[in-house]
């Protein structure tokens, strides 16, 4: 039972960071119908820019609290800056292309980026230490530690902020508009230019804060981890229906507890014959099983209606 | 009309996909006017409108309202120098409120408190949306639907609205009372270019009237005129 609760307290906590970046897919599907497989990249990114801003931070005596929220705050804006960057360059020109070109663009955007992050920060792994220490908290047999408490937490807080902004504001409105009915919301006044900019702009944010939180929890940066994660929460946000952002988040946790269970106990399944490194296995045997049984995920709606 | 017009357009060409589909129209409309544009399918009523809310860029010709040239002014920002179109099938937002498709409406103004009092302005016009204020657009039938695109279009404060086919696919009753709502706006002071394929009702609600055959205007006048005239009639109202 040990087992049990410990995998569900780590599947929450990296499907808090799923959700994150599942998050991101989903906005930009809504509107743009595009995969954006880039998005990846940009947690990548994210993680890099922090690790980078609070070794900074740190080494001009900042106090380690106000290092942390500051280097998050820069990885944040960072990525914002990078988002509408990669509208601008590689999508907006194939606006109207047909619908394979922009994701071919999509998954060079990615390669790029990657490559990129290898020639600024090489192959190696940087090690991603907070300035702290994160006390472990005995919670009936399993721990949990500061650190994930304070995953789960933001990422709690955050996507509550996100409904809010597109439930109840006039931004949040037009996104819904846009994404229902570009040409109609055009009439309306909406510069649809601009409703897509934000939306990539917000994704990016909530991939800066997803990436900070993976590298805060594993201790780890390294320019390819960009790649696992995005397919990863590419998937959640197929399991919860993309486009959909309730489903987004439904999806990345859901994913972040079949990983983490199934992590745990295919061992015992499979009487030791694979072991928990077979982790990945199953957010893909999720996917392949999404797309054959229910190609438009828990929440979602018909996939052919998009405005 | 000796005033300058709202709205003028000077041999306006449009063509998509090697097709002209206006061949250089000239039409104008006053201050306070309601025009219709009628013809038969295909003639290009949809194109004007779509040209005009700059959601198609001519090939050539001119576009004046207010005097001033609306050539390189995006759709968007037309909607705010009053110009709306209820597009063809209307173009609501089945997903959002009946409240937050009307919201919508008022995107480029910044006023809180009377886009507030606009809301229930709309509310008193359109008693029924009222009752349906907090139910998703996509639920309402056709006909409430495009009480909705109607209401919608007068919460941006328009000089001119323009109305695509505001009858079709709607019931007979429906239909007068859609047309008397368009009489109301009008009679409030609002510009209104109306394109409709149901000429008798168009031409009846109308001060003056063009009418349109494969993308070039073929007659224009008053609309009791055009009611009168053999062609319309053989053409457009079947006698």
């Amino acid at each position: 039972m040990d087992i049990f609760f410990q995998q569900i307290i780590n599947g929450l906590v990296q499907g808090s960071v799923y959700a994150l970046v599942a998050l991101g897919y989903t906005m930009v599907y809504g509107i743009l119908g595009l995969i954006n497989f880039a998005h990846g990249e940009v947690v990548m990114i994210g993680a890099m820019v922090a690790l980078a801003a609070l070794q900074a931070l740190l080494a001009a005596a900042f106090a380690p609290v106000l290092a942390v929220l500051l280097s998050l705050l820069i990885a944040v804006a960072a990525c914002m800056a990078l988002g509408y960057s990669i509208e601008r360059i590689a999508y907006r020109p194939l606006r109207n292309a047909p619908r394979l070109a922009p994701l071919i663009t999509a998954i060079g955007m990615s390669i790029v980026l990657q490559n990129l992050a290898m020639m600024i920060w090489g192959r190696e792994y940087h090690s991603f230490n907070l300035p702290f220490t994160s006390n472990s908290h005995h919670l009936g047999g399993a721990v949990m530690n500061d650190v994930q408490i304070g995953i789960v937490v933001v990422a709690l807080v955050i996507m509550a902020g996100l409904m809010w902004l597109v439930h109840h504001t006039r931004t949040g409105r037009a996104m819904r508009a846009v994404a229902e009915n570009p040409a109609a919301a055009t009439l309306m006044g909406v510069d649809i230019n601009r409703v897509i900019s934000v939306t990539f702009m917000l994704g990016s944010a909530l991939a800066a804060i997803a990436g900070f939180m993976v590298s805060a929890n594993y201790g780890i940066v390294h320019y390819y981890m960009g790649f696992m994660l995005g397919l990863k929460a590419f998937t959640a946000a197929v399991l919860g229906g993309i486009g959909n952002l309730r489903g987004a988040m439904l999806g990345g946790v859901l994913l972040g507890l079949i990983e983490s269970l199934g992590a745990g106990y295919i061992g015992d399944i499979t009487g030791g014959f694979l072991g928990s490194h077979y982790q990945d296995v199953f957010a893909f045997f999720v996917l392949i099983a999404v797309l054959v049984f229910r190609p438009s995920g828990l929440l979602g709606e018909k996939l052919a209606e998009r405005a | 009309m000796t005033a300058t017009p709202l709205l003028e357009v000077q041999d306006l060409k449009v063509s998509y996909g090697g097709i002209q589909a206006l061949k250089g129209i000239s039409l104008s409309i006053a201050q306070g006017e309601l025009v219709t544009l009628i013809g038969s399918n295909g003639a290009g009523k949809t194109t004007t409108l779509k040209a005009l809310a700059g959601l198609l860029h001519p090939t050539s010709g001119k576009l004046h309202y207010q005097e001033q040239s609306l050539l390189h002014i995006p759709a968007h920002q037309r909607v705010a120098n009053g110009i709306s179109l209820v597009p063809e099938g209307r173009g609501i937002f089945a997903r959002l409120t009946v409240e937050e498709n009307l919201l919508m409406g008022a995107y480029v103004r910044s006023d809180k408190a009377e886009t507030a009092a606009d809301l229930e302005r709309q509310y008193v016009l359109f008693p029924r949306l009222a009752e349906r204020r907090a139910q998703l657009a996509g639920t309402l039938s056709g006909g409430e639907q495009q009480m909705v695109a109607m209401a919608r279009a007068l919460m941006s404060h328009p000089t001119l609205l323009m109305l695509d086919e505001p009858s079709m696919g709607l019931a007979p009753l429906m239909v007068e009372k859609i047309f008397e709502t368009i009489r109301d706006i009008s009679a409030q002071g609002v510009t209104i270019l109306l394109v409709e394929q149901n000429a008798k009702l168009a031409l009846e609600a109308a001060q003056r009237g063009y009418v349109l055959e494969s993308g070039a205007i073929t007659l224009s006048g008053a609309a009791s005129e055009l009611l009168g005239s053999d062609a319309v009639q053989r053409a457009y109202l079947g006698a």
